[in-house]
């Protein structure tokens, strides 16, 4: 075990080289980047904002079970069927029909099918119905229905989201989905989340409707930004998704922070209609379910751009023009999991990372030196080793370094001379019973190795484990840890026998302490 | 520097302490509970710096007009320093800057909010239940290693040792009601790697003296390998403990609980492997047959 041939040594300390290299790259200044690759902070040493957000697809849910209903009507009267009693309930539309085996003949066909589509990728129809009795049936979304409503709700989630917090300009966002119903948004260095978690709480679905005088169907009331109770027409005259950009501006008359739109041909040309046949009325602008403001038609409005007005601060108008520009969320988002650490107390955590770093490692070193001299000075050296291959590794990764990654470091430190310790004792045990001090070297470490192994491959299971299973920041320890116990294997069983043979030869066989 | 101590004949006590001490612990998870912290109960936690004018009472009277159901407001490192936790259990997302503007206008000082974490109920439920299937597989994982590598004698011995350092390490988080979270798991799936990086090390020992002298009972082989191995033991337990203490010490408030349960398990687990894993080799009447069994069935 000590006899070393050229080609090993030389890939050793090569494969050492090389991979410890990388550690020093994070200490490159910003501006003149060798190689941009360094070990990221996480957020809790960097300071930011984490955010797991999740769609409530239930209200899309019912809108679109509501949007069946017309469609379904017309092809039940159509065939000559039959039905009564039909009701919308919960996300479910439920009738009495005459002749079932005719509805379940059309309701499954896949040939243009415009009420029950089918999915092609899921080999399934979007719709399902299940008989009660008395030839009472009940109409619901199908598993892969509901399947594609969510996956298509989360991807627009996912982009609005992205515009809305690009809009707002925050440095490096990370934006990603999160299983099937949640999205992760990673903010580093914002201090205070409130605004962004206030502009991803709206959907932001806007529509122009008009007031309407008489109590007729298809009318709610709604309480105007006044307090004023109007009855507004449920007749949508024009929506969001006509805009193509909303700024905010100042009405110059009374100074008064305001948003200005613009539309699309599409809409210009309904909104030009709406306004021209309906000068005098009011005209109430709809954001959420809550009127915005009335304000009174005085002439048509041609030219597609307009201005809403609502007793707004400038940040408010802002805002309203932001949400206004990235579009509506098809669905709201619930903020299911927030942190957010200040910048201050991540630069504390750095702080004292770095300092028990130090003072665990200088402790270590010490100990080593005093219980093995010499060799615990082989041992303090692949101590030093193992950190810059840790960190060289970390940075090849680009791996996220957290404050239990930190914690994960020190207790590698503390761990990683375990190897030695175990070779070494060994070798002590050798050397009683052994007269060539050389042959008592080699066998404590081959009769060690298997130990070594072992022994770290349950620490490593461990590791792989917490990695599958953490989240956020402990996952930043199952790395550390992991890539840890690697490199203490490799300056155990390379490097530190490398120093140890170099000691043990040149001393030729003469007395040895250990 | 071999020393000869007579291990075994401590066992006996030993094990008597252990299963007093496990018992106990079992009792107040059972019957006190384990202080879940926000990441497995849910909830808000506030953790925010201000002038040492600004005490504890204040900040309670201020967040009692808001109706917050249970809120915990203690001192955190410095003088100035409180950590608040807030059982809002229901996910709304205007709670926060609710709290943070309250704290603004009643407190009359200075406030910066260092830490804000926020998890909701469903979240919470989902982490609770991946820490507890992280920390059942990996014992799994163990179990299943060192069955391959060793005997079933073995394995059941040491997956013996990982759950009395477990259940202790837990019992006394409990006793002294310390707050289990995210890092605490990870903390007690280290706990398991390194007790068991202890116990495979004697364990090894003593398979090899069990092949090497044939004449010896288990008890002679378990004291001989124990005491073998013991420098390497503690040794490798002060360096791990110099780096945990120096963690402990100077690492910050936000790593102090997971130290503690690290130091903690490794206390333990140094314990267990001498004195819970090895006695179960004798209690299983291991000998160098039941070795040589399993070098038949590989090599018949």
């Amino acid at each position: 075990m000590l006899n070393f041939s050229k080609i090993n040594i030389i890939t050793i300390y090569l494969i050492f080289f090389l991979i410890s290299i990388f550690s020093a790259l994070n200490l490159q200044n910003e501006n003149n980047l060798v190689l941009d690759k360094k070990v990221n902070l996480g957020l809790d040493l960097q300071g930011g904002s984490y955010l797991l957000l999740e769609i409530n697809s239930d209200s899309l849910v019912e809108e679109k079970i509501q949007s069946k209903v017309i469609p379904l009507k017309k092809l039940l009267k159509e065939n000559n069927l039959k039905y009564e009693n039909f009701k919308i309930v919960e996300k479910k539309l439920s009738f009495k029909i005459d002749d079932l085996e005719k509805f379940e003949l059309l309701f499954f066909s896949k040939k243009d099918n415009s009420v029950n589509p089918y999915i092609d990728n899921y080999r399934s129809f979007e719709l399902d119905f299940k008989t009660l009795d008395n030839n009472y049936i009940e109409i619901s979304f199908s598993k892969y229905g509901l399947l594609v409503i969510n996956n298509a709700a989360l991807k627009q989630s996912i982009e609005i989201v992205r515009r809305r917090i690009d809009d707002v300009g925050t440095k490096e966002p990370t934006i990603l989905q999160r299983g099937e119903k949640r999205i992760l948004v990673e903010l580093p260095g914002l201090k205070d989340p409130d605004r962004i978690k206030k502009l991803l709480g709206k959907t932001a679905k806007l529509n122009f409707r008009l007031v309407s005088n008489n109590s007729e169907f298809g009318v709610e009331e709604l309480l105007s930004e006044n307090d004023e109770k109007l009855k507004i027409s449920k007749r949508i005259v024009m929506s969001g998704e006509n805009l193509i950009d909303a700024q905010p501006s100042i009405q110059n008359q009374q100074n008064e922070p305001t948003v200005s739109f613009t539309l699309d041909r599409l809409g210009s040309q309904k909104f030009g209609r709406a306004t021209t046949d309906n000068v005098g009325k009011r005209l109430a602008i709809v954001l959420d379910g809550k009127i915005i403001s009335a304000p009174t038609i005085n002439e048509p409005i041609t030219s597609g751009k307009g201005v809403i007005s609502g007793n707004f601060t400038f940040q408010e108008a802002t805002d309203l023009a932001l949400l206004l520009r990235s579009g509506a969320l098809p669905t709201p988002l619930d903020i299911v999991e927030e942190r957010t650490v200040g910048p201050d107390l991540g630069e504390d955590s750095i702080k004292s990372g770095i300092t028990s770093l130090i003072v665990g490692f200088v402790l270590v070193i010490l100990f080593m030196f005093y219980k093995y001299r010499i060799f615990g000075l082989v041992a303090n050296t692949a101590l030093i080793a193992n950190l810059l291959m840790l960190i060289g590794v970390l940075t090849i990764l680009e791996a996220t370094l957290t404050l239990p990654g930190i914690a994960g470091i020190i207790l590698t430190v503390g761990m990683a001379v375990d190897a030695n310790v175990l070779i070494f004792e060994r070798i002590r045990e050798e050397l009683k019973t052994e007269k060539s001090i050389i042959h008592a070297f080699d066998t404590g470490y081959t009769k060690a190795r298997i130990t070594v192994l072992d022994a770290n491959i349950t620490t490593l299971i461990a590791a792989i484990i917490l990695f599958a299973f953490g989240s956020g920041p402990v996952k930043g320890f199952a790395i550390t840890l992991g890539i840890g116990i690697i490199t203490t294997l490799f300056t155990a069983y390379f490097l530190a026998r490398h120093l140890t043979s170099l000691i043990v030869l040149r001393n030729n066989n003469k007395e040895i302490k250990i | 520097m071999i020393k000869n101590i007579n291990f075994v004949s401590k066992f006996k006590n030993a094990n008597i302490i252990s299963i007093i001490i496990f018992s106990f612990s079992v009792f107040f998870i059972l019957f006190k509970g384990l202080n879940y912290g926000i990441d497995f109960k849910g909830g808000t936690l506030i953790e925010l710096r201000t002038e040492t004018s600004v005490n504890a009472t204040s900040i309670r009277d201020a967040l009692k007009t808001m109706d917050l159901g249970d809120v915990n407001v203690k001192k955190f490192g410095k003088e100035g320093d409180y950590l608040i936790k807030v059982e809002q259990k229901n996910t709304n997302n205007n709670l926060i800057p609710k709290i943070k503007k309250n704290l603004y206008d009643n407190l009359g000082a200075d406030v910066d909010f260092r830490r804000v974490e926020n998890v909701g109920p469903k979240v919470s439920a989902e982490l609770l239940e991946s820490s507890i299937i992280a920390i059942s597989l990996a014992l799994m994982a163990m179990l299943f290693y060192i069955w391959v590598r060793f005997e079933w004698q073995f394995s059941l011995g040491s997956i013996v040792a990982l759950f009395h350092d477990v259940v202790i390490t837990l019992g006394i988080f409990s006793l002294l009601s310390l707050e289990i979270n995210l890092s605490i798991i990870a903390a007690v799936l280290t706990i398991v790697g390194y007790s068991m990086n202890d116990t495979v090390v004697i364990y090894d020992r003593i398979r090899e003296n069990l092949l090497k002298y044939t004449k010896i009972s288990i008890s002679d082989v378990s004291n001989l390998s124990i005491n073998e191995t013991l420098a390497r033991t503690i040794i490798t337990s002060v360096t791990t403990l110099l780096a945990l203490v120096s963690i402990y010490i100077l690492g910050g408030e936000i790593l102090r609980g997971f130290s503690f349960a690290m130091i903690l398990g490794v206390l333990i687990g140094t314990y267990s492997s001498i004195f819970v894993a090895s006695p179960i080799l004798k209690f299983l009447k291991v000998s160098h047959k039941t070795l040589e069994k399993e070098e038949e069935k590989i090599h018949p």
